[in-house]
């Protein structure tokens, strides 16, 4: 019994992370049906810049808000100077090997930069120790991260169905051709929207990083469990990137913990049931576009 | 500078056309140099030749999907892997193999049977989709064998892999044939090389060729022409799976060990930008891929430690300035 709560509180927390960054991959497909490749990258390079502001000003919080800005930046310049040139070419094969090259770079270079070691980040001072929780111990980090993520879940939530840029994105969504036809400047919507989701991967790396420490190899394993879930969940919805991470996030941690040698490939039974019934997603947007 | 680009434009037309007036010549010299290959070089450039071989029928068997039937599969290295530990399993001397023979004329069927069927498992599932969808459930689905094999140890041996995986031999009753020399060896797998170019050239120039190209350009409309484009789509996915289940192999015998580095993303994304960079739907530009994509990171490692960047910073600028690769700038596509 103990373990089940557990390992349900531990497959939430990693669901949450699943989220944050299936969100920033749901949010660029469902504007500019680019797969960003290299998004896992951006997740691991979060991270490790969030850990060198760490060791450098002993202030987690700060490096919370400046590791995503830095990254969100970066992802503003790449879509802004490279990405927009090779729209519309070839259905989007292009843009995806681009970003494929660019995880190539990215991994090198973050390799180069950190090492290949493992690096582990501890939790922020006030939210460290354990606190007892439905009869067990847990970690006050993990149960803030929880939190955590259903906060941005709301937050994206209301972002997008409630207010005004919410409602080009959703027009976007639908039509960008015709949203950039009534006047909205659809190129920086898409630089905007690069960013945000790039942003929102540095923010994952950034939170996991205490969890899951750094080390490379890292970007791919993320960049796979997120395919995942947006391969069960659906592209292009809140509501299938939400959805599909408590489904991969609890059937990857219950798989680590009962078959540890098949945890993956219980995510790939999944995958495959999915596909069998629904080719495009439990809750995405309906046909392939 | 506009008359330099009109000059560089008729030098290129003018080598495209002799290379079309003399292309017999030219695969019959390519064929020859290829021969007396071993005995002019060294040890260490006749192993760059196997590998690049290896790796060249591995670039092709990716080419009938991505160039010709329109498939951007991310996740080739599952069957090149998967080809390398099933030859492993059948062959190795290790104690978690079977350590059956070394004979290739059982041993090949079983590797051809062995990824011929998970093609179809992989196919059948992933070919439900098509774009972004198929090419992230490819990558997965590698990616989850690659997994595997580092975790179930018992029967992958880890991230270690499997090794003493002896080189093959050819043999019925007392014909016998060995090898396990290096330069015996490239005979082997220069024969391979060949019967795969010729098999996929007569390929994709047949009927069944042409409709893939067809489903490439518009798939729609090949359905609408009464075509069954699934079956069309799974058949060109089980063969080139198998082929490159046999390069997979190949390059377990040559190394004499499978790791699970076999079945990585890293090794998917190699041969896709060989196909990218020596031109995706030509066959003979995956080869110049594969050609330049192995010996880059040889001589770059000389003067940088950042080989894997160069190799990314390559596929993006092929990307962007010349998306028909090498072969494109050279020949007129189709």
């Amino acid at each position: 019994m103990e373990t089940l709560v557990i390992q349900t509180l531990n497959g939430l927390v990693f669901s949450m992370l699943l989220f944050v960054m299936a969100a920033g991959l749901s949010l660029i497909f469902g504007q500019m049906d680019v797969i960003n490749l290299a998004h896992g990258s951006f997740y691991l390079l979060g991270g490790y810049i969030g850990f060198t502001m760490i060791r450098q000003y002993e202030n987690y919080w700060l490096a919370l808000i400046i590791a995503p800005v830095i990254v969100g930046t970066i992802g503003f310049i790449i879509e802004y100077a490279i990405l927009r040139r090779i729209y519309g070419r070839h259905h989007h094969l292009n843009q995806v090997l681009f970003t494929f090259g660019l995880a190539l770079v990215a991994a090198d270079l973050i390799r180069w930069n950190w090492g290949s070691y493992v690096i582990t980040v501890a939790a922020p001072p006030q939210l460290q120790g354990q606190v007892p929780f439905l009869g067990i111990q847990f970690p006050v980090y993990r149960l803030a991260v929880i939190t955590f993520g259903l906060t941005i879940g709301a937050i994206l939530w209301i972002g997008i169905e409630r207010t005004r840029i919410g409602m080009i994105l959703r027009a976007g969504v639908s039509d960008a051709k015709l949203l950039s036809g009534f006047g909205v400047n659809i190129q920086l919507v898409f630089s905007g929207v690069f960013a945000m989701g790039t942003a929102l991967a540095a923010l994952a790396g950034v939170i996991g990083a205490p969890i899951h420490s750094l080390y490379p190899g890292l970007d791919f394993e993320i960049l796979i469990l997120t395919l995942a879930v947006v391969v069960v969940g659906g592209l292009g919805t809140l509501k299938g990137a939400f959805l599909g991470s408590l489904l991969i996030g609890m059937a990857d941690t219950f798989g680590k913990t009962f078959l540890p040698e098949f945890a993956l490939f219980l995510i790939f039974a999944v995958m495959a049931s999915v596909l069998i019934l629904r080719p495009s997603g439990l809750w995405g947007l309906r046909g392939q576009r | 500078m506009g008359t330099e680009r009109t000059k560089i434009i008729t030098h290129i037309a003018t080598a495209r056309s002799w290379l079309a007036a003399n292309s017999r010549w030219v695969l019959i010299l390519t064929l020859i140099l290829a021969l007396i290959f071993p005995f002019s070089v060294k040890t260490y450039i006749l192993s760059l030749g196997i590998e690049v071989l290896i790796f060249a029928i591995f670039a092709m068997s990716l080419d009938l999907l991505l160039g010709y039937t329109g498939l951007p599969s991310l996740g080739h290295a599952a069957f090149f892997g998967l080809g390398a530990y099933i030859l492993a399993y059948v062959s190795s001397n290790s104690e978690l193999a079977l350590g059956l023979t070394d004979n290739l004329l059982i041993t090949l069927p079983i590797v051809i049977l062995g990824t011929a069927l998970s093609a179809v498992i992989l196919g059948f599932l992933a070919l439900r989709t098509s774009g972004v969808f198929f090419l992230m459930i490819t990558l997965a689905f590698a990616q989850m064998l690659f997994s595997i094999a580092i975790r179930w140890s018992s029967v992958t041996g880890g991230s270690d892999g499997m090794t003493g995986v002896p080189r093959p031999t050819l043999g019925i009753g007392t014909w016998h044939l060995s090898f396990t020399d290096r330069a015996d060896f490239y005979y082997l797998v220069l024969a391979f090389f060949c019967i795969t170019w010729f098999l996929l050239r007569y390929i994709v120039r047949s009927p069944f060729g042409l409709a893939l190209r067809g489903i490439h350009a518009n798939e729609q409309r090949m359905r609408g022409l009464g075509y069954n484009t699934f079956r069309y789509k799974f058949t060109a996915f089980i063969v080139s799976g198998v082929i490159a289940g046999i390069a997979g192999m190949l390059l377990s015998q040559y190394f004499w060990h499978a790791v699970p580095h076999n079945l990585f993303w890293n090794m998917s994304g190699q041969a896709l930008i060989m196909v990218v960079v020596g031109g995706p739907g030509t066959l003979t530009g995956p080869v110049i891929g594969a050609t330049l994509m192995r010996l880059l990171p040889n001589f770059a490692s000389t003067y940088t430690e950042l080989s894997e960047t160069l190799m990314g910073l390559v596929l993006i600028l092929f990307v962007l300035l010349a998306p028909g690769g090498i072969f494109g700038i050279f020949h007129k596509k189709r």
